[in-house]
């Protein structure tokens, strides 16, 4: 008898209990991107429930919003720039942190990683107060430069996590058949990292892409980006009318997610 | 093979220099390649993270005058009127209140779902945790604008609750504490579960049901070996969502919508409505060294319990 009861699984109704505690909490974590997928779509004049009916006039309306296709122009350009930017500094870096031995190694690697430690508004303010004197507030370069801050941490760890799981014994070869150092970097090592770097880069480019605070303080009345302009319509109402193009920034950040997710993993990428 | 063959041809001259003068040589070498490697990079972050950090500091010793005008000089007066007006103290009090209010939250409601993920084993297993992470790629302002409309007046909430009779005049969930408390909870939750799970490392199905085999009920099984072998990670998921509440803007600013007042929003009200550039300096300064203080006490702490 002993014996069966080991085997067999007796019914444990605290089980079910916790799977629909968990299913209630990732309601709970959706629930804001939900519900502006279902507001988009409402044909409700005002903001209000339940959804009348159904209709695609507010993704209709957006190409005639003005300041929301600036806003996204503005916002592409940035992101863009940021991304390659920050590749071209954030890989090499990496390289000489990963490849290399040297005195405060592991200083230098903090000091890179630091600016994720720092509460965007107070970089925002230092920002905004040394790029007023130098001409740089409301300009593209100003926002890129303010950018390159918060997004160098991502290259650099995806960047190091895929060389410090990469073999180096295909570089040793490379280099004993005498192969120069930047070859060796673009036809061996480059490409067994290809997926760190790629990682790195796009959510570099989320991340430039979604960010508002900076934005706002360096450039908000010279050159606003998407999400700055965003935030001031929210701030002034919060109607049907920026539900579509929620959505479409939702939509942009889940083929982010999921490039991530295939090159290298979500979770080792962001942690 | 012709690769092969050419390093013997220098090599000849080489042969005769000491090894150590050689080692020298290639270490030289080595310094110009790394060297030149960070430089790049070490540039763009005194630009971009440095010289603005700096710069603010000795902006918060300024002296700011009406219209944005600062005076340049050498004064601790910007750091006197936060310290001493209780206005600052109670702005103070509340930005450490809603961190620490977000923190446990954030707590208790993404622990089951960082339990849940490292106990599964589902076959949908990478999707549900790539689902749990993925909204951390996803821009506060929208996550902050969904949820004013699920709060709001004629939000999702109250207009449930009114069609079933439940309440008659609509719940204040919106333009004060309770609205950013909601959405800051929800918004910081893929950021503890990923450091809950980063923490959980110790934690493994066989302990647990060795501890059930021995005797132990569900709940003690749960008290006795899960709790604790789950602490370290629900600390470093508590300090994570801390620092980031006291230090978030968007979303007071536009579910507070004006009458929630922490620092960050001060700072942003002390720049753009009174052009008091110093004194948002200031309190800019005393936000960092916040920040900082707590981030060394809990390294403190993690290498005593380490060690």
């Amino acid at each position: 008898m002993s014996d069966v009861r080991l085997f067999k699984p007796r019914f444990n109704p605290a089980k079910p209990v916790f799977n629909i505690i968990v299913f209630l909490l990732y309601l709970f974590l959706l629930a804001p991107l939900i519900i502006v997928f279902v507001v988009s779509f409402a044909s409700n004049q005002y903001l209000s429930f339940p959804p009348e009916g159904f209709t695609l006039k507010w993704y209709q309306a957006l190409p005639s919003e003005t300041i929301f296709v600036d806003g996204m122009k503005v916002s592409l350009i940035v992101a863009l720039l940021v991304t390659v930017v920050v590749l071209a500094i954030g890989v090499p870096a990496a390289l000489a942190l990963q490849r290399f031995e040297f005195k405060s190694k592991a200083a230098f690697e903090s000091f890179f990683l630091s600016p994720l430690l720092t509460p965007s508004i107070v970089l925002a303010l230092g920002m905004v107060l040394l790029f007023g004197p130098l001409n740089l507030t409301n300009t593209y370069a100003g926002i890129i430069i303010g950018h390159v801050a918060i997004t160098i941490p991502f290259v650099i760890r995806t960047t190091i996590m895929s060389l410090a799981t990469a073999d180096t014994s295909c570089e040793d070869a490379a280099r004993i058949l005498g192969a120069g150092p930047w070859t060796v970097f673009r036809r061996v090592t480059l490409p067994i990292i290809r997926p760190g770097v790629i990682a790195g880069g796009v959510i570099a480019f989320i991340v430039s892409f979604d960010e508002a605070v900076i934005s706002l303080f360096v450039a908000e009345s010279g050159l606003p980006t998407l999400p700055v302009q965003v935030l001031r319509y929210v701030e002034n109402s919060a109607d049907a009318a920026v539900a579509a193009l929620s959505v479409i920034l939702i939509l942009i950040s889940l083929a982010v997610v999921i490039v991530v997710e295939r090159v290298m993993g979500l979770r080792k990428a962001l942690n | 093979m012709t690769a092969l063959q050419t390093p013997p041809a220098t090599a000849g001259s080489r042969r005769e220099l000491q090894p150590g003068v050689l080692e020298a040589a290639a270490n030289k070498r080595r310094k110009r390649t790394y060297l030149a490697l960070l430089i790049p990079g070490i540039l763009g972050l005194l630009v971009s993270f440095v010289f603005p950090l700096l710069y603010m500091v000795r902006m918060s010793f300024n002296e700011g005058a009406p219209d944005g005008v600062v005076i340049n000089t050498f004064t601790f007066d910007t750091y006197i009127k936060p310290l001493t007006d209780p206005y600052y103290w109670q702005v103070t009090f509340n930005t450490f209140k809603m961190g620490l209010t977000v923190g446990v939250l954030c707590l208790i409601v993404s622990y089951p779902i960082a339990l849940f993920l490292v106990r599964s084993t589902s076959r949908f297993k990478g999707l549900l945790l790539a689902i749990a992470i993925a909204p951390l790629l996803t821009s506060a302002v929208v996550r902050t604008y969904g949820w004013m409309v699920i709060l709001g007046t004629n939000g999702l909430v109250n207009t449930s609750l009114e069609s079933m009779g439940l309440i008659s005049t609509p719940l204040k969930l919106t333009n004060n504490m309770t609205g950013v408390t909601i959405g800051l909870v929800e918004i910081f939750m893929p950021y503890a579960i990923l450091a809950m799970i980063s923490g959980f490392g110790r934690l493994s199905p066989q302990l647990e049901e060795a501890a059930g085999s021995l005797g132990a009920s569900k709940f003690q099984v749960f008290m006795r070996v899960t709790l604790p072998l789950s602490l370290p990670g629900v600390f470093t998921a508590f300090l994570l969502v801390f620092v980031m509440s006291i230090s978030t803007f968007i979303t007071p600013r536009l579910l507070g919508g004006g009458s929630v007042q922490v620092l960050a929003t001060e700072i942003y009200d002390q720049t753009t409505g009174l052009l008091n550039w110093p004194f948002a300096a200031a309190l800019s300064v005393i936000l960092l060294v916040l920040f900082g203080t707590i981030i060394a006490v809990y390294q403190r702490i993690v290498k005593k319990i380490g060690g």
